[in-house]
């Protein structure tokens, strides 16, 4: 018994084989790796099937998927859902669910948009500076509001969230419907669209990625000495230094080679060309070759080359929303006592109770959280179509928790992670983006979608029952 | 002893659904004191603890601490008053470690407002070893832990909080004899130190060790108190099974009418 305890407690003692005592040293979560090499492998996949099917457009292995124009977009694809997810974590965490997540998208995003083209537009004059901030607030406002709406019935009133939000689903596209009488909501303001991504303002190109990343880079070596030095002075067990050191490597890499990829991708050439045009840059002589993305002038005519002018775009707005995003909510999950809290009624909620945790209050909390996510959600989806419709968030809402299972939340409750949600947010994301890219039927694509859920969960549950 | 008892109950009622689950029922408890309550399944011991840890609220009552009456609504006020549990099933969040058990509501945190784990588990280590010498495995969710070890948690959540009033509810159920050993020397310790133990168990032989008086219910009724020095274990078995008070013990309203 001792000796078991023991080789628990320092795990980096134990006699196992190099790549046990690596995941042993480092504690790396394994599941993780997982995801992340199951991630590599659809790409791949997808980037040779792409390749046989339609050619070669420059992919890193012969297809079209493993692309930065494609990373980059799939990027801006995955954040509105990526987004949700966080908080759908700490909801199915504490037990609960939110099945009403896309409709109410659909409504604040509705909502927002009425404000936006209906109210204030008219009323303070087209692309008013005051109008995109007041959209935003009102769409934040209005989600926080729902959420804890949906958050006091399951906590107060006792009803299953279940069908309190299986309410709402069916409820809330119908009052968007009404808002919008039917209508598409359009267009947004051109501030507003700046957070969808879309339009050139909302790119912060090579310069700002690469700042970015390294202040990433720099915080992920700051969070491993400080921990360290938290650990050296309560004297407990200190992970090896290069162990450390890898975990820093390995960190700083994956945020800078995510940094490269974005910045590879270019502006569109036309937009490149006003971009150009309007600045007075000077755009070189070259040949033509439609393959290329650079821009160049073949006599008086620009057109697209290998070599030329090309303009990165780095990261767009959606994404670092949310980068930002789930880096608040890991913090909130894992730093905070409201996420210890939420964590802690998800394991024993009698226990929680017990303890004097005000489990009701706490519940209302985290749908209104929940809330506020789908606001946030909500701007990013109606700026990046540059409208807003009641089917905006249509069926968001499975997306979002099956994000949320696959990345490793248990419906059990009580476990589960920001960071592997996100990731089960962008897997999903990648099979769905790489579907299209091969052309395939959309029936097929949900065929496929689903059974990718239920087999996610399956290998899940092997490796819970294998890892003890 | 001082004459004012630490806690008194008075008259406490409390009812689930038309059943008196406890029925006017008073018990007291003086510092440096170990009481022990005895009955059946069902005899109301748990739930008449449970109103003073503030898990149940009292239909009719009063709780008097040091003499005032105090207002105990929730587990939150319970706690305020120095007043700790060990409850039977343990309460603990199985998914979290022994740290964030130990702190769990009153949770360190950093001049920044976030959660101070470092010096949460710093102190979790001390309070282990000083009951758990061989415990190490302050990292993992408390599911993984053997019935001892959780045992050993939920003790240490009890008394790391400067206690006044503990409350120990089959405080042994899970545990083997070495670790009952232990348990009893650490109520031993505690007692030394000025706390008012209540102690729930169906072991007759561990509240004559540890217990100075106990009190007996049957039917949601005290049937009777008494030293344990004053009486001996079959006196005791039938206050538990007849509701029949002995001589020594003071009878109370669940007592036979017959046998004073």
């Amino acid at each position: 018994m001792s000796k078991q305890q023991n080789s628990s407690a320092n795990p980096a003692l134990t006699d196992d084989g190099p790549i046990r005592r690596f995941l042993n040293a480092t504690e790396i979560d394994t599941r993780m790796i997982g995801m992340i090499v199951a991630l590599f492998a659809i790409w791949c996949a997808f980037d040779i099937a792409s390749g046989i099917l339609r050619g070669n457009f420059g992919g890193l292995l012969g297809g079209s998927f493993l692309t930065p124009r494609n990373l980059w977009t799939l990027l801006n694809q995955t954040a509105s859902i990526a987004v949700m997810t966080t908080g759908m974590v700490l909801i199915i965490v504490m037990r609960q669910i939110d099945l009403s997540v896309g409709s109410m998208l659909s409504l604040v995003a509705v909502a927002g948009g009425v404000l936006q083209v209906y109210q204030l537009g008219p009323s303070l004059g087209v692309g008013h500076p005051a109008i995109w901030v007041l959209a935003i607030i009102a769409i934040l406002a209005l989600g926080t509001a729902i959420g804890a709406f949906n958050g006091y019935l399951t906590a107060y009133a006792q009803i299953p969230s279940f069908i309190v939000t299986l309410g709402g689903l069916i409820a809330y596209s119908g009052v968007a419907f009404l808002l919008a009488k039917g209508e598409t909501v359009a267009p947004m303001d051109k501030t507003f669209k700046v957070l969808g991504g879309t339009i050139p303002a909302s790119w912060i190109g090579p310069f700002w990625t690469w700042t970015l990343s390294f202040a990433a880079c720099a915080l992920i070596v700051f969070a491993i000495v400080n921990g360290r030095r938290q650990r050296v002075r309560f004297k407990f067990p200190l992970r090896p230094v290069w162990a450390e050191v890898t975990l820093a490597a390995l960190g700083s890499i994956a945020v800078l080679g995510a940094a490269a990829v974005v910045n590879s991708y270019a502006w569109p050439p036309k937009l490149a060309e006003n971009y150009a045009k309007e600045n007075n840059i000077t755009i070189p002589p070259g040949v033509e070759d439609k393959a290329g993305d650079a821009i160049c002038m073949a006599g008086d005519a620009v057109v697209r080359c290998l070599e030329g002018l090309t303009l990165g775009t780095g990261y767009a707005a959606p994404v670092l929303i949310a980068f930002a995003i789930g880096a608040i909510m890991s913090f909130i999950a894992t730093r905070t006592r409201f996420g210890r809290y939420v964590y802690a009624v998800g394991g024993n909620p009698e226990a929680a109770n017990l303890a004097g945790i005000n489990t009701r209050w706490l519940t209302v909390k985290v749908f209104a959280l929940m809330g506020f996510l789908v606001g946030v959600s909500a701007i990013i989806s109606s700026a990046r179509l540059d409208a807003a419709t009641n089917a905006l968030g249509a069926l968001n809402e499975l997306y979002v928790i099956a994000a949320a299972v696959i990345g490793g939340t248990s419906l059990a409750g009580g476990v589960g992670t920001i960071y592997g949600a996100i990731l089960g947010a962008l897997l999903m994301q990648s099979i769905q983006s790489g579907m299209g890219l091969l052309n395939l039927p959309a029936a097929f694509q949900n065929i496929v979608v689903g059974t990718v859920l239920v087999i996610a969960v399956w290998l899940d549950q092997i490796y819970r029952r294998n890892v003890k | 002893m001082s004459n004012i008892p630490l806690i008194e109950m008075r008259d406490i009622s409390i009812a689930f659904g038309g059943i008196k689950a406890v029925d006017h029922a008073s018990v007291d408890l003086y510092p440096g004191e170990v009481v022990g309550l005895l009955g059946h399944n069902g005899a109301g011991k748990s739930t008449l603890i449970k109103v003073l840890s503030g898990a149940y609220k009292r239909d009719a009552g009063q709780i008097f601490i040091d003499g005032k009456e105090v207002a105990i609504n929730n587990p939150r006020d319970a706690k305020a008053l120095g007043i700790e549990t060990i409850y039977q099933t343990l309460a603990l969040a199985d998914n979290v470690d022994a740290a964030a058990n130990l702190y769990l509501g009153r949770e360190l945190r950093t001049p920044f407002g976030t959660l101070d784990d470092v010096a949460m588990e710093a102190a979790t280590r001390k309070v282990m070893h000083r009951l758990n010498p061989n415990f190490r495995r302050f990292k993992e969710p408390v599911i993984k832990l053997s019935g001892g070890q959780r045992q050993s948690v939920a003790i240490a959540r009890a008394i790391h909080f400067n206690a006044r009033i503990l409350i120990m509810d089959e405080p042994t159920a899970a545990l083997g004899p070495q670790e009952t050993a232990q348990v009893g020397e650490l109520i031993k310790q505690l007692k030394s130190e000025g706390i008012g133990i209540f102690l729930i168990s169906h072991d007759l032989h561990d509240v004559f060790d540890l217990a100075d008086r106990l009190t007996v219910m049957k039917n949601g009724k005290v049937v009777g108190s008494a030293r344990t020095s004053d009486v001996d274990h079959d006196g005791v078995l039938g206050m538990i099974i007849a509701g029949k008070c002995p001589p020594g013990a003071i009878p109370g309203p669940g007592a036979l009418q017959s046998a004073a």
